[in-house]
């Protein structure tokens, strides 16, 4: 494939998830922080992410399944689920979270587990979308090419 | 208020009426004081009672002093309790009844034994004048006794014969009132009886049958009388008057009554009476008085015995008690009022006269003294009327009742509506904490609507910001630039709703800082040039050279009226011009006939407009300062602007004229449907104009237009403040661009105050102008060649294809339309291969227009420096080298936040807790600056920050001791390292509570390079300034 056909599908690609709203202006942020001193900037970070989100999702889902669910605990988790996926720009989990927060201060069992089916469909969603976004720029700079900067174009 | 004064009123009333009582009292006791001197008996008592009303009048003069006291101390403290009250109410009530029972009681008092009085002085004069007439007879008769010894007796024969005897007492009985007839018996012995019944020639007959059989008159026959059986001794009656001739020769001594009679009467020598009985024949009641006649004179002294032995005879009076007493009552007057009974009480009462009525009412009694000591007798009266009922005392004390009760009333009712408005204020103070606190939610809710809308604006904004950063062209960049201070203008309306807020509860406060108002007014007509496209309503600002190019103020503030009025105008103007001035209040008042010439011609768009002069007709100001001092020292300070806005839209209706600035007033439900808006725009203008120490007036004429006009004062922000008279142009554009210097421009335009407009503005650009009413002259002009002409603006109505062909050969170096934005369409409509110059588009701003005339002329490069640069390169030189910490429990945050930070140039640590953090930041330490999450586990934002400043606060303490050597590269006294919060919610209170903690700021979470950059530069700037 043409590193230019790579380039455009990348942009293309990209753009989409934008618009389907998985990610938000931050990853563009998240982008603009990567330069040549730091050139992993945002596999990083979003790796980062993978790893705290996957034990946080854990840590939520055992202490939903307890006899007398700990909501104050499973909250501070879902607080930080949050945080996270706003710093990535991850807006769907982000906002998944939201809604998780407001069942937690209800202590509503039965809509927490709902809820938590909701953030983690969305949490593999962004990282399959993520991940598939990672591999195109590997290939394209395997290629030789330079991984465009996304402006903001909509 | 009105409660308090209803209170106060009832006192007033209260203490009238009390004053009354007082009064009443006082009458009283002083007729008592009097009554006292009257009655001797009781003096001693009286006139101690009297003192003792005295102390009691000094007790309650006293205590209604007290009572006043307390009145004061009640609403003072409000700690006397409500049964206090009520308890003062009865025994008032109590006391008053028990005071007017008592005046009720003694006044009654008074009347009965006033009526006793008189009932005794008529009863003893009654008494006394029977006893008189009584006498009088008694007298008579015992002459008659005398007369009868000397004539009788003492004579033989005998002067006196029955026939005589009757003819004297008959011719006599006017001296003897009271009696009704006389009688003679003589003492007869019963040796002598034979004989003395042979003289005689009747014989003694016995008495005690008679009374025994009383027998009526006709029927009378002495002849049937029994003769008296043989006694000791006899006293037949010889001599009698003709009324009772009856009598004779009864023996006196049968008779039962009689017997006893006369044998007191001769041993006791003087006048005897009998008991009242029922006398012979009349059968009335009667006495009989009967005196002894003795044969010798008896010496006063003489023994019972010797009287006994010297008797000769008897002489009877009878006295008809009963008619007598009668016609003596007749000759008194008033005899109708009493009714009079006469008793002899000798053994038990019998009564004489009157009728017997069982009465135990008044009564008085007096005794009657007939001569008689074996015998009593008394007058006893009585009225004849019950007693009438002592109405004077009863109106009295019900009067004094009525008034205390009155009293107690009102005090009563003050009570009570004292109580009343207590609890009313309660009420009042708990409806006030609620609405407070629904005044709070408004707030808290505001708050919480304006975070939610301002967060997506200002994800425009930034786009917008990042959208500068591109190559733009002009024309572009004027897009963008509107676009942004839309984006902006929406978030001030934003900002209006919190003003609103702020404004009613008083808490706006302006700021003072220097600004262009020349840019201000610039911004706000790009702002709404974007607004009018289509409409064809031609927009221009003027402002006076004699304003200063730079005032302190708040410049905000002031766009936000602008903003508004300006808004206002293009909401309801369809066609024709809006038209802002800005003056000096002087200016004004000096040239006030030059400006009053408000015919349509003169108006900026030729259409009819409503004269500005009427719409600050009632300004202050203006009487003042035009009576005064008509034009204010130009060294003063202080610059008085007025602006006015000017347009020709449909007007606002008279009937809803005097509303306009009511807040969220429109004319009227419909306006708001077609036109938007919220309706606070105007009364915000207001309470800003009034803040500005300025005032805001309009007049509106419907179908032709509004004028608002606004003063407001401000410093002179200039350096020289003495210079704005000749405001040097050079000064002016060095703001924009001085490419144009010294360079001359040419305006074709017929209306005088447009043609004032473009010469404002291009003016500013330092280009030197001159105006001419058409086309052609200014051709003519151009063509004297006296000075040379760099370019001829042209209004686009005047422009005239032909005339610029006919001097096609003299066209000047560059010709610029000026053109509306409606209008543009029909240049555009020309037939091509016409010569078109450039258009300028209205509406005027320096800025557009030194880029046009840039792109025509090709003067100059792009000298505006990029926007967007500002922020991220200044943040590079803020943070560059410096060394941060930041603290977050979330690994992600803390990576982003750290790449953002590093990317500025700055070192960055990393900790994942406030316990790290305060151990990284035990002084002494390197770090300029920390960046610190609020919600953490164990310790979060806020106690980290305490505890750090608690830290710091000791380490600042051992340094001044000097306890501890400080090898700090920074060598400062006062060690205090920038925290900031990191937050995610931009909640008020969450910021107050940070700052509360001791940390210096807050940025939000993920961070903003606009909002990064303004609180980095706050503690940042200082030092940097120190050490590059």
């Amino acid at each position: 494939m043409e590193v230019g056909q790579m380039q455009s599908r990348l942009a293309d690609y990209t753009k989409s998830l934008f618009m389907e709203g998985i990610l938000d202006a931050q990853f563009l942020q998240l982008q603009q922080l990567q330069d040549e001193s730091n050139p992993d900037f945002v596999v990083e970070v979003v790796s980062l992410f993978f790893d705290d989100s996957e034990k946080l999702l854990n840590d939520i889902a055992r202490a939903l399944d307890q006899q007398c669910v700990d909501f104050k605990k499973i909250d501070a988790h879902v607080h930080q689920l949050k945080g996270s996926s706003s710093s990535v720009g991850a807006q769907r989990v982000k906002n998944a979270c939201v809604a998780f927060r407001n069942f937690c201060e209800e202590q509503n069992a039965e809509e927490s587990r709902r809820c938590l089916q909701q953030v983690k469909q969305e949490y593999y969603l962004v990282k399959n979308k993520l991940e598939t976004l990672f591999t195109l720029e590997q290939q394209i700079v395997a290629a030789g090419g330079s991984v465009p900067m996304i402006e903001l174009s909509f | 208020m009105s409660l308090l004064n209803v209170v106060g009123f009832g006192l007033k009333v209260g203490h009238l009426l009390l004053m009354l009582c007082y009064w009443i009292v006082s009458v009283i006791s002083m007729n008592w004081f009097i009554n006292s001197g009257i009655m001797d008996s009781k003096t001693g008592l009286l006139s101690n009672s009297g003192k003792m009303w005295l102390r009691c009048w000094e007790k309650i003069s006293g205590n209604s002093c007290k009572i006043q006291h307390n009145y004061s101390q009640y609403f003072g403290s409000k700690s006397v309790p409500k049964e206090w009250w009520r308890k003062l109410l009865i025994t008032w009530v109590f006391g008053w009844t028990i005071v007017s029972l008592w005046i009720l009681w003694y006044m009654s008092s008074q009347a009965t034994e006033k009526r006793k009085e008189s009932l005794a002085s008529m009863c003893d004069e009654r008494a006394r004048m029977l006893q008189d007439q009584f006498n009088v007879s008694m007298n008579h008769i015992q002459a008659m006794s005398i007369m009868i010894s000397i004539f009788h007796h003492g004579k033989n024969p005998s002067a006196i014969d029955q026939r005589t005897f009757a003819r004297y007492t008959e011719r006599t009985a006017f001296e003897r009132p009271l009696t009704s007839g006389v009688a003679y018996a003589v003492r007869v012995l019963h040796s002598e009886r034979e004989q003395f019944e042979k003289q005689q020639g009747w014989t003694i007959k016995r008495m005690d049958t008679l009374e025994q059989n009383p027998v009526h008159e006709d029927d009378y026959a002495p002849e049937a009388l029994e003769p008296s059986p043989i006694q000791e001794e006899y006293a037949p009656v010889i001599f009698a008057q003709d009324t009772i001739s009856h009598v004779v020769s009864l023996d006196m001594l049968s008779g039962k009554e009689d017997r006893e009679n006369v044998l007191s009467a001769r041993a006791s020598g003087k006048g005897v009476l009998t008991a009242p009985f029922r006398l012979l024949k009349t059968n009335r009641l009667g006495v009989i008085l009967t005196f002894a006649v003795y044969k010798t004179d008896l010496p006063s002294n003489a023994t019972p015995n010797e009287r006994i032995q010297a008797t000769d005879g008897y002489l009877g009076g009878v006295f008809d008690i009963e008619s007598l007493v009668e016609k003596l009552l007749q000759q008194l007057a008033s005899k109708q009022t009493i009714l009079v009974n006469v008793y002899d009480t000798t053994n038990h009462p019998i009564s004489m006269y009157g009728s017997n009525v069982l009465d135990d009412g008044l009564q008085h009694v007096s005794a009657l003294n007939f001569g008689d000591p074996f015998r009593k007798h008394e007058m006893r009266c009585r009225f004849k009327q019950k007693p009438p009922w002592p109405w004077l005392a009863i109106t009295t004390s019900i009067g004094i009742l009525v008034i205390a009760l009155l009293v107690g009333y009102i005090f009563h009712a003050t009570v009570n509506r004292i109580a009343k408005v207590e609890d009313d204020c309660q009420k009042m103070t708990e409806l006030k904490k609620q609405a407070e606190a629904a005044d709070v939610a408004k707030s808290q809710f505001l708050a919480t609507v304006s975070h939610e809308i301002r967060t997506p604006m200002n994800g425009v904004l930034g786009m917008l910001d990042m959208l500068m950063d591109t190559d733009l062209d002009v024309t572009q960049q004027d897009y963008v630039r509107t676009a942004q201070d839309s984006g902006k203008a929406l978030v001030s309306l934003i900002n209006e709703v919190l003003d609103q807020a702020k404004i009613e509860s008083g808490r706006l406060e302006l700021e003072a800082v220097q600004f262009d108002l020349r840019a201000i007014l610039d911004d706000v007509l790009s702002l709404f040039s974007g607004k009018t496209p289509g409409k064809g309503v031609e927009l221009a600002v003027y402002i006076s050279d004699r304003v200063p190019e730079m005032l302190i103020g708040d410049a905000g503030r002031f766009r936000q009226i602008i903003t508004n009025l300006m808004g206002n105008s293009i909401k309801f103007t369809e066609k024709g011009h809006i038209f802002v001035t800005v003056h000096l209040v002087e200016e004004v008042i000096g040239s006030i006939e030059v400006e009053t010439e408000s015919l349509s011609k003169s108006t900026l768009s030729g259409f009819p407009v409503a004269d500005r002069q009427r719409s600050w007709e009632g300004f202050r100001t203006f009487s003042q300062e035009g009576s005064t001092c008509p034009l204010s020292s130009p060294s003063s300070d202080l610059i008085n602007l007025i602006v006015s806005v000017e347009d020709t839209g449909v007007g606002i209706p008279i009937e809803a004229q005097s509303r306009v600035f009511t807040p969220f007033m429109q004319v009227g439900p419909s306006i708001s449907r077609t036109h938007g808006g919220t309706g606070i725009g105007l009364s915000i203008s207001k309470c800003l104009v009034g803040l500005m120490k300025g005032e805001i007036g309009f007049v509106s004429i419907p179908k032709i237009g509004s004028t608002f006009t606004f003063t407001a004062v401000f410093t002179n922000g200039s350096p020289h403040p003495n210079d704005y008279k000749n405001l040097p142009i050079n000064n002016q554009s060095k703001s924009t661009s001085s490419e144009f210097q010294g360079m001359r421009a040419l305006v074709v335009d017929p209306r005088p105050v447009r043609a004032k407009v473009s010469r404002y503005h291009i003016q500013r650009l330092g280009i030197r102008v001159e105006v001419v009413p058409d086309l052609n002259q200014g051709f003519a002009n151009i063509s004297s060649g006296n000075t040379v002409i760099d370019m001829v603006l042209v209004e686009q109505e005047v422009w005239d294809q032909e005339s610029v062909k006919k001097s096609d050969s003299r066209i000047p170096p560059k010709l610029f339309l000026l053109a509306n934005p409606i209008g543009s369409s029909r240049i555009s409509d020309a037939t091509p291969g016409d010569y078109t110059p450039p258009v300028i588009m209205k509406p005027l701003r320096a800025s557009m227009l030194s880029a046009s005339l840039q792109r025509a002329m090709g003067v100059g490069n792009k000298g505006n420096p990029r926007n967007g640069e500002l922020p991220g390169f200044s943040l590079r030189n803020l943070l560059l080298g410096r060394k941060i910490l930041i603290v977050d429990d979330n690994l992600v945050n803390l990576r982003v936040a750290a790449g953002a930070l590093k990317k500025y140039g700055a070192e960055v640590v990393c900790a994942d807790s406030g316990k790290k953090a305060i151990s990284l930041l035990k002084p002494p330490h390197r770090f300029d600056a920390c960046f610190m999450d609020i919600q953490m586990p164990e310790i979060d934002g806020f106690e980290a920050t305490r505890r750090i400043r608690d830290m710091e606060h000791s380490f600042n303490n051992l340094i001044q001791h000097g306890e501890v050597s400080v090898e700090a590269p920074q060598n400062i006294s006062n060690l205090h390292v920038p925290i900031l919060a990191m937050t995610a919610d931009v909640i008020q209170a969450t910021h107050e509570q940070s700052l509360k903690c001791g940390m210096d700021g807050y940025v939000s979470k993920p961070f903003e390079a606009q909002q990064l950059y303004r609180e980095v530069s706050l503690f940042f700037q200082s030092a940097s300034n120190g050490n590059i």
